[in-house]
C-alpha cells in the first residue's frame, strides 16, 4: 500500500521521512500517556460513581432501594413537622430573620492526573440567625430540628462535591478519550500512511534512478559498441590502409618514375 | 479550576416552604448586600417564569457553591436542569417533603445511569466511553 488514505501534504524526501518517524514516535508516546491518564481518571470516576450510589440515592440491598440522603431528609422533615406541631408555623419568621449564612462551604481541591477536583467542606461561621426562634415554646424541638438539618446538609454537601467531581471528571474523561481515539484512529494512521508514502516514493525514485543509470549505461555500451565497431571497421580499413601505407608510400615512390640521370 | 472557587461559599435552596425553612433553620440563609436572598420558596402560586429566573440567577451568582433543588421543583424546571452542564455551582436534587424521591428523574443520576446503564456491559463500564468507538464498530459489524 503506498499510503492510500489521508496523509500529510509533504514532499517525499529523506528528511521528511525522519521528521515523520519522529512524529510517529511522539504520537505513540502521547497516546500511551493519554491512555494511562484516561485509565486513572476512569478509575477515580468509578469510585465516585460508586460513592454517589452509596451516599446518595440507590444502595441496592435485596432489591429494595435504600437511600441515605432520602432517609436523612426524611428524618429532618419529620423533625420539622415536630416543630410545626409544637411551635406553630415559624416559616415566615425564619425567612424574614435571615441575615447572613452560618453554614458555609469551602472548596478544597484534589489533584487527579492534572485535573483539579473540588471537594466541598461545610463549616460553621458566626451565629445562627434564628437563634431566638422558639424562645416562647418548642425550643427543644427547634434545636433538634436545626441539628438534624445540619446533619442532612452535611450529607448533601458531601453528595454535592461528589457530584461536582462527577461532572468535571465526566467532561475531562470525554475530552481525554476523544484525544486518545483521535491519536489512535486518525493521527497515527495518517503518519503511518505518510511514512509509507514517502517510503514508496523514495523506492520509486530509487528504481527510477537505477533504471536511468541502466539506460545510460546501455546507451553508453551501445555507443561504445558502435564506436568500437566503427573503429574496428575503420581499423580494418585502417589496418589495410596502414598495411598499404608503407606500400603505398613505397608505391608512391615506386609509382614515381625512376629518375634517370 | 477549583482554585477559582474560593469565593463560592453559600448553599442556595429552591423548594417548598417546609424544606426551605428547615434548611434556613440550620443556617444556610444569606442576604447579600442588595438584600437578595439565596433561597426561594415555591408554592402552588409561584409562577414558573419566576422559578426559572431565580434558578438562572443562582447559577450565575459567583458566591453560590451548591444549589439544592427539591425534586418537585426540579420536575418543573427539568429542561433547565437537563441542559445544565456547568460544574459550578453544583445542582443537587433533594427529596421534597411530600413526595417520595425518585432517583430515575435526577438529572445527574440519569447521566450516571446512561454511563453504566447496560448492566453487564463490562467493556463500557470499565473504560468509560473510551471504547465506545470500538464498541460501536463491532456493533456495526454484527448488524451488518
Amino acid at each position: 500500500m503506498s499510503g492510500a488514505g489521508p496523509r500529510f501534504a509533504i514532499f517525499p524526501t529523506r528528511m521528511a521521512l525522519t521528521t515523520m518517524k519522529n512524529r510517529l514516535k511522539g504520537a505513540q508516546t502521547g497516546h500511551s500517556l493519554l491512555k494511562r491518564k484516561s485509565e486513572a481518571l476512569t478509575r477515580r470516576f468509578r469510585d465516585i460513581v460508586k460513592k454517589i450510589d452509596e451516599v446518595g440515592h440507590f444502595e441496592y440491598s435485596g432489591g429494595a432501594a435504600k437511600r441515605k440522603m432520602g432517609k436523612i431528609m426524611q428524618v429532618a422533615n419529620f423533625s420539622y413537622a415536630e416543630v410545626m406541631y409544637t411551635t406553630g408555623d415559624i416559616g415566615y419568621q425564619v425567612r424574614e430573620g435571615v441575615k447572613s449564612a452560618q453554614l458555609k462551604v469551602r472548596a478544597k481541591s484534589e489533584n487527579v492526573s492534572g485535573v483539579q477536583l473540588p471537594a466541598f467542606e461545610m463549616y460553621v461561621d458566626g451565629s445562627n440567625a434564628a437563634e431566638l426562634t422558639g424562645l416562647g415554646r418548642g425550643g427543644a424541638q427547634i434545636q433538634k430540628c436545626k441539628e438534624t438539618y445540619k446533619k442532612a446538609i452535611e450529607v448533601l454537601v458531601e453528595l454535592a462535591s461528589l457530584q461536582t467531581a462527577f461532572v468535571i471528571l465526566d467532561e475531562v474523561i470525554k475530552v481525554t478519550n476523544r484525544r486518545v481515539n483521535a491519536i489512535e484512529h486518525v493521527i497515527i494512521p495518517k503518519i503511518e500512511n505518510t511514512i509509507k508514502f514517502i517510503g514508496s516514493e523514495l523506492d520509486e525514485a530509487d528504481r527510477e534512478e537505477f533504471y536511468r543509470l541502466k539506460k545510460v549505461q546501455g546507451k553508453k555500451k551501445d555507443k561504445l559498441a558502435l564506436e568500437t565497431a566503427a573503429r574496428e571497421k575503420n581499423q580494418g580499413f585502417g589496418a589495410a590502409s596502414e598495411e598499404a601505407q608503407p606500400t603505398n608510400l613505397l608505391n608512391e615512390y615506386e609509382q614515381d618514375p625512376d629518375v634517370m640521370f | 479550576m477549583a482554585h477559582l472557587q474560593k469565593e463560592r461559599v453559600l448553599i442556595a435552596a429552591i423548594g417548598d416552604e417546609d424544606s426551605v425553612t428547615g434548611l434556613l433553620l440550620a443556617g444556610i440563609g444569606h442576604m447579600d448586600s442588595k438584600q437578595k436572598p439565596n433561597f426561594l420558596v415555591v408554592d402552588s402560586k409561584t409562577p414558573l417564569p419566576k422559578i426559572e429566573e431565580t434558578f438562572q440567577e443562582f447559577t450565575n451568582r459567583k458566591d453560590i457553591a451548591i444549589i439544592l433543588v427539591t425534586q418537585q421543583v426540579g420536575d418543573e424546571i427539568r429542561h433547565l436542569l437537563d441542559d445544565y452542564t456547568q460544574a459550578f455551582p453544583t445542582i443537587l436534587e433533594i427529596p421534597s417533603k411530600d413526595r417520595p424521591y425518585d432517583p430515575s428523574k435526577d438529572s445527574v443520576l440519569k447521566r450516571v445511569q446512561r454511563l453504566f446503564g447496560e448492566e453487564g456491559d463490562v467493556v463500557v463500564a470499565q473504560c468509560g466511553r473510551g471504547v465506545a468507538f470500538k464498541h460501536q464498530d463491532t456493533d456495526y459489524a454484527t448488524t451488518k
